[in-house]
């Protein structure tokens, strides 16, 4: 799938947040969204989730047959959207079933991220790593080109991020996108960077040409 | 696709309510708590009893319905799972309906199954008793789907609760009026019996496809 978004602005509680942002992803590319704290870059994972509506500007996607962008997407963020009463099990077989293609199951999925032992335990009895990476499997339980990760290492021990950063390098070699806001490296290479800028001038994603066209001729595409 | 999304959400919320701090038979007995007190508070009359039983019966389910009904979007807003639902492969619509369905197989099916054996408290005869139970197996889906626009309305107010109730009770008043007469009309009345209980239906339909529109309207357009 390509991604586009054209002048996006966001406005939050009637202040205007960011305005005139643009950028292309197309598949295998990763887009690192950096700023300050407040910058707006949760704000922005949630405009292209479709949970906030852009002030101005287009969000389009092409390649993804009938799909709307919010079919596409995986989200990952501060609030993990898991039920404490329920297993890490339930949670997973939720997700698979309301999201649909299924791909791992359950299982499979917290093996990888080496939480195979927590299948049944209730998510309540999780520290936040773990429920962390509970929200992660989520990832490989259902097949989804775009992946919007918001500050996916918050909580993640080393060994952990590593697993992720292997995780994100397989989705992109598979033709995958991902966006993601983060403060840290996320180990993403030739990852483009956008910044949200302080000031309201407008900003956009200058990537390497050669690297993403590069990757994008490299990726088979499957959706 | 649809109806796998929305055997999901139905299954996931049964599951929710059947654990630990479901509201499922707190409201229940929190109905219970109320039909008790009445005799308490007007004495052993029992020819009044049975005169405002049916009236008490009522009010109680009414009252019943709001436990719980705070929690009904909110705690999906706080963890992240409306998130999840806005990428399902379904409209909100059909996650709405798909929750509140849920919700009233676990508050109001009880209700009107109990009532009765509650009506007993309050000195009913069968054929009262029966007619309760036959009104609120119609009336209390319409007092859910109104419930679950104050619901989706107040889903992101952190003491919801009170605000909800100030909201949707004066709604319910049709409701209440139609469900008590077509009660005192099966124990003798001027009307007959389905006059009142036809129109508690159409309440309960027309409630079924407002709600449902409205409740979704309120979540998509809440940040």
């Amino acid at each position: 799938m390509r991604l586009t978004a054209t002048n996006l602005a966001a406005r939050r509680s009637g202040r205007r947040i960011f305005s005139g942002l643009s950028f292309t992803l197309g598949p295998g590319e990763a887009l690192m969204v950096t700023g300050r704290n407040g910058a707006g870059k949760s704000t922005l994972l949630s405009l292209l989730a479709g949970r906030l509506k852009p002030d101005a500007g287009t969000i389009a996607v092409a390649d993804v047959g009938e799909a709307t962008l919010a079919e596409c997407l995986h989200v990952v963020g501060h609030r993990d959207g898991l039920k404490s009463p329920l297993t890490a099990e339930e949670n997973l077989v939720f997700a698979r079933d309301l999201l649909g293609a299924p791909t791992a199951s359950p299982a499979e999925a917290l093996e990888e991220l080496g939480l195979g032992h927590a299948l049944r335990l209730p998510v309540a009895y999780l520290s936040a790593g773990q429920r962390r990476r509970v929200a992660l499997a989520r990832l490989l339980v259902c097949r989804r080109p775009l992946w919007l990760l918001d500050e996916p290492t918050a909580a993640l021990d080393t060994a952990s991020q590593a697993v992720l950063a292997g995780l994100m390098a397989r989705h992109r070699a598979e033709g995958g996108l991902i966006v993601a806001a983060t403060h840290q490296s996320l180990g993403l290479d030739n990852a483009r960077d956008l910044r949200i800028d302080e000031a309201l001038k407008p900003v956009s994603a200058t990537g390497d040409a050669n690297s993403a066209e590069a990757n994008s001729a490299a990726s088979e595409v499957w959706w | 696709m649809v109806i796998r999304v929305m055997r999901a959400l139905i299954a996931r919320d049964l599951q929710l309510a059947a654990r630990v701090g479901g509201s499922g038979a707190l409201s229940l007995v929190f109905f219970l708590m109320i039909v008790a007190l009445v005799p308490f508070a007007l004495g052993p009359d029992l020819n009044l009893l049975s005169r405002i039983g049916p009236a008490i019966l009522w009010l109680s389910a009414v009252l019943a319905t709001l436990i719980g009904l705070d929690r009904l979007f909110q705690a999906d807003e706080e963890d992240g799972s409306l998130d999840l639902m806005t990428g399902a492969p379904a409209p909100m619509e059909m996650v709405v309906l798909a929750k509140v369905v849920a919700h009233w197989l676990t508050t109001g099916l009880p209700l009107a199954l109990a009532s009765p054996l509650f009506g007993l408290l309050v000195a009913l005869d069968g054929t009262a008793m029966g007619a309760t139970a036959l009104t609120l197996l119609v009336g209390t889906p319409a007092l859910t789907f109104i419930g679950a626009v104050g619901a989706a309305l107040t889903a992101s107010i952190r003491r919801g609760g009170l605000i909800l109730a100030v909201l949707v009770l004066p709604l319910m008043i049709p409701t209440l009026i139609f469900g008590v007469s077509a009660t005192d009309a099966a124990s003798g009345g001027t009307v007959p019996f389905t006059t009142p209980l036809a129109i508690l239906a159409a309440l309960s339909l027309i409630a079924a496809v407002i709600g449902t529109f409205a409740a979704a309207a309120a979540l998509r357009w809440s940040e």
